[in-house]
């Protein structure tokens, strides 16, 4: 049952190694000739100013809080649609009907949410 | 030990020193970051305990969503470029007598209690199957009540964000 996984495991080896080799070989390998335009942060380009450690704006927490409840929505669509072949032969619309309802009550959260502008970033 | 016990104590090894960098951290983003590992760790034992869909959601909804939120929250909070963020140790004693009562507690049930173990039996490759098959059958009123859930929590959202 778990061999299943090893493709996924195999992936995961794969990634990680890669990034370490990635890292390691321009590591020791690259040539180093710095001089101070080459080591600023953006060559050729603006000079930063200030920390990168400032306080965030407010919108980007309603953004990730609004992203969190569509994700919860695709939980529940997944084992939805995997199983959705099963409904097929006998009863047709069953399965369609009751994710139909799902979706509309979650519809009217959407238009709500358009309707009073928080998906405008203003 | 055959590679099923191996990849296990991988997984078991992330998520222990992963949570232990989240505890003992003095840098409060350092522990949001190893609480990303710890998350990923958990979702690896899900997969182990043959819990496909518990990881798929784990990875999903903590590694891919809860963890935005809460560094999102860690750099609204506070005031990151005055103050140095540090957590500290306080109360030192309270807190060992507390954590010796309830540890002694949990220790005494676990030793106590006769732990029902079940031969193990033949589980087919996938649980979704079955997952969405009763959230469509038997399940289906929790299933649309948890769409209720998310509208109520969508709509107090939006009221937060935009009072007007």
């Amino acid at each position: 049952m778990l061999n299943n996984y090893i493709p996924i495991l195999i992936l995961m080896l794969f990634a990680i190694a890669f990034a370490i080799v990635c890292v390691f070989l321009s590591k020791f390998i690259g040539p180093k000739n710095p001089n101070p335009v080459k080591l600023s942060t953006y060559e050729s380009g603006m000079e930063p100013v200030g920390t990168a450690r400032q306080r965030f704006s407010v919108k980007y927490y309603m953004a990730a809080m609004l992203f969190i409840l569509f994700d919860i929505e695709i939980v529940f669509l997944y084992p939805w649609a995997v199983a959705y072949r099963k409904f097929i032969p006998n009863t047709v619309y069953y399965a369609l009907i009751e994710m139909s309802v799902f979706i509309a009550i979650l519809l009217v959260g959407y238009i709500y949410m358009i309707r009073k502008g928080a998906l405008n970033w203003d | 030990m055959n590679y099923y016990e191996i990849i296990f104590y991988v997984f078991a090894v992330l998520t222990v020193v992963s949570a232990g960098v989240v505890v003992f951290s003095r840098n409060i983003i350092y522990s949001a970051f190893a609480l990303l590992f710890t998350f990923t760790g958990v979702a690896g034992i899900y997969v182990l305990l043959n819990a496909d869909f518990i990881a798929i959601t784990q990875l999903l909804i903590y590694v891919g969503g809860i963890m935005i939120l809460l560094i999102f929250g860690v750099m609204l909070t506070t005031n990151v470029t005055n103050v140095e963020i540090t957590t500290q140790t306080l109360k030192a004693l309270p807190a060992t007598i507390v954590v010796a009562i309830v540890s002694a507690l949990l220790v005494s049930t676990m030793v106590s209690t006769k732990w029902a173990v079940k031969d193990p039996i033949s589980v087919e490759s996938t649980t979704i199957n079955q997952i969405g098959e009763l959230l469509l059958t038997k399940y289906l009123l929790p299933f649309e009540i948890a769409s209720i859930v998310l509208l109520i929590a969508m709509m107090g959202a939006a009221f937060l964000a935009r009072k007007n």
